[in-house]
């Protein structure tokens, strides 16, 4: 093959794999399409990679199959044996080897190339630079406190906004100058520094609760990342799939801020911090009405229609294919059962769709807020198993509460209310519920798990009695 | 401002404003296995790691380069595996039955 042969499939193997891209997110779109849509991202990324083996400038392919070797080594058992609880840690870690990548990409054009950069070049790789040692080490902290290796509670000092913008302003100022003044290689590592140090401090204040916001912009950050290097190396197809990557995480964090009702600006400047210090006052006895599990059962069994509204807290107590054996019990007598999901249910966004997948639930099952909102009025039953504030009403009408204002699933309508919970002490953000106070409400309380099971049980022990 | 760097801004807004119109059609059941999916996709970062560490001009850049790649290909390849590991447990009621 002819050198100018060569040059040619290189250009048409990226622009299939834009196009590639394009449908892998085209068919995405529905369930029933979207195996197809990764296909087409494999075969797209694959005409990709091989297109950059190729490149004439290529003299030695020894390091690049080394790490090939162990990219793999690390990618396939992240994939492979990861919990589906743990997808959110994941996809944190994954952001920020992303990330990693344009940074050091961004890292050697510089010193390659300088300091014959023009200055549009140079405001690339500056951006490139920028929000890839940002979300880098943003996405570690992230997945730290994911882990819980880190503390979830939101770290908090005095003045902070004010230290992560003046040194958020002085790495502009720095990186300002290094657009005019390319050849400045001291204050280039300077940069790189305070943009790592940006990104810990960014994350800092963040709360476990907030986390799928946070995902989803730090995943528009390593997209816009990926673009820059786009920019910087003059190559089309990294600037359309950082574009597509960066849109997508953008979209994702505004939906999830209008479901936690948080202002966009908000979540640009990443000051969304501790919203959740709760005047967690009044706290009067009040009496409520509770139920066992046998109780439960045959509430549930009479019922024409259950509406389960789950939470991360059912994730978390492992109850999830307790749940589906609810759910197909109920079925089979012949009650029609559905599952309510907030899109904050989980720890990313979609989670909890995820985690009620992995148990073999079918997805037409699941509703999301918008959809069955209007279908509490006629339930006979709802139950709230590990969700809290995405069902208190307070958000509706009370204005002094801190989740005023947040969408969320109107489940006191239902003609009976249960809720699973193991005391009643208020949630995490620490907010009372009047749910729990309501004439219709019974409280189950117990483990998720184990409280379900019984249910279970004395739902088919009573079908054999 | 050359040519070339004006046409990737024409392709970097166009490219954003279709993603804005496909991500906007996917349904919030698939958000988890979508940011998977963009994530994987956005390893494109591999194509110029691998230029960066093949071309060999300077130590510095072949050491930044392989790290680059190596994080990239975490991405691709645990990326399409997560996103079909997890669009393989969505389930129509019927389809579980067969």
């Amino acid at each position: 093959m002819s050198e100018q042969l060569i040059e040619h499939f290189i250009q048409f193997s990226y622009i299939a794999a834009a196009v590639l891209f394009v449908l892998s997110l085209k068919w995405l779109s529905a369930p029933t399409t979207a195996r197809r849509g990764v296909r087409a991202g494999e075969i797209g990324m694959l005409l990709a990679i091989i297109g950059a083996l190729l490149h004439h400038g290529i003299v030695s392919y020894q390091w690049i199959l080394v790490a090939f070797v162990v990219g793999s080594l690390i990618g396939v058992p992240m994939a492979v044996l990861m919990p589906m609880t743990a997808v959110p840690q994941r996809t944190a870690l994954s952001h920020a080897f992303g990330a990693l990548a344009a940074a050091l990409v961004g890292t050697a054009e510089y010193y390659l190339k300088t300091p014959n950069l023009d200055s549009f070049i140079m405001i690339a790789l500056v951006l490139e630079m920028l929000l890839g040692f940002l979300t880098f080490t943003g996405s570690l902290m992230a997945f730290g406190k994911l882990q819980e290796v880190l503390p979830t509670r939101p770290v908090t000092y005095r003045g902070q906004n004010f230290v992560n913008l003046a040194l958020l302003g002085i790495a502009v100022l720095i990186g300002a100058y290094l657009v005019v003044n390319p050849g400045a290689t001291g204050l280039f590592l300077v940069f790189a520094g305070l943009c790592l140090l940006f990104g810990v401090l960014l994350i800092l204040p963040i709360g476990g609760a907030d986390m799928p916001t946070v995902i989803a912009l730090l995943n528009s950050y390593a997209g816009l990342a990926s673009s820059a290097m786009g920019f910087v190396l003059d190559n089309k197809l990294l600037i359309i799939a950082g574009a597509l990557d960066g849109t997508s995480g953008f979209i994702l964090s505004v939906i999830m801020c209008k479901a936690m009702n948080r202002s966009f600006t908000n979540v640009l400047f990443g000051a969304f911090g501790q919203v959740q210090v709760a005047a967690a006052g009044k706290v009067e006895e009040r009496p409520v009405r509770s139920a066992t599990p046998s109780e439960a059962a045959s509430i549930l069994e009479t019922a024409s229609s259950v509406i389960i509204v789950p939470g991360y807290g059912m994730a978390v107590a492992q109850a999830q294919h307790k749940v589906r054996e609810l759910y197909e019990s109920l079925s089979k007598r012949g009650v029609e059962v559905r599952f309510a999901i907030h899109p904050v249910a989980g720890r990313m966004p979609g989670h909890m769709n995820v985690l009620l997948a992995e148990a073999e639930i079918p997805y037409d099952k699941l509703s999301e807020m918008e959809e069955i909102n209007g279908d509490f009025p006629y339930a006979d039953v709802a139950l709230v198993i590990g969700a809290n504030d995405v069902t208190n009403p307070a958000a509706r009408h009370d204005q002094a509460s801190p989740i005023y204002g947040m969408p969320i699933l109107d489940v006191d309508k239902a003609k009976t209310v249960m809720v699973i919970k193991r005391s009643m002490n208020p949630g995490f953000a620490g907010i009372e519920n009047e749910l729990y106070y309501m004439d219709r409400t019974l409280m189950l309380f117990g483990d998720a798990k184990g409280f379900v099971g019984e249910i279970v049980k004395s739902l088919s022990d009573g079908a054999h009695g | 401002m050359t040519t070339d760097l004006l046409t990737g801004l024409y392709i970097f807004l166009l490219a954003g404003f279709l993603g804005l119109e496909l991500i906007k059609r996917v349904s919030p059941l698939l958000h988890t296995p979508l940011m998977a999916l963009t994530n994987a996709i956005s390893a494109i970062a591999v194509v110029g790691s691998i230029v960066i560490a093949g071309e060999q001009r300077s130590t510095l850049s072949t050491v930044l380069g392989t790290i680059a790649v190596t994080a990239s290909v975490t991405n691709v390849v645990g990326g399409f595996l997560i996103t079909d590991r997890m669009l393989k447990m969505f389930k129509k009621k019927d389809q579980k039955r067969s």
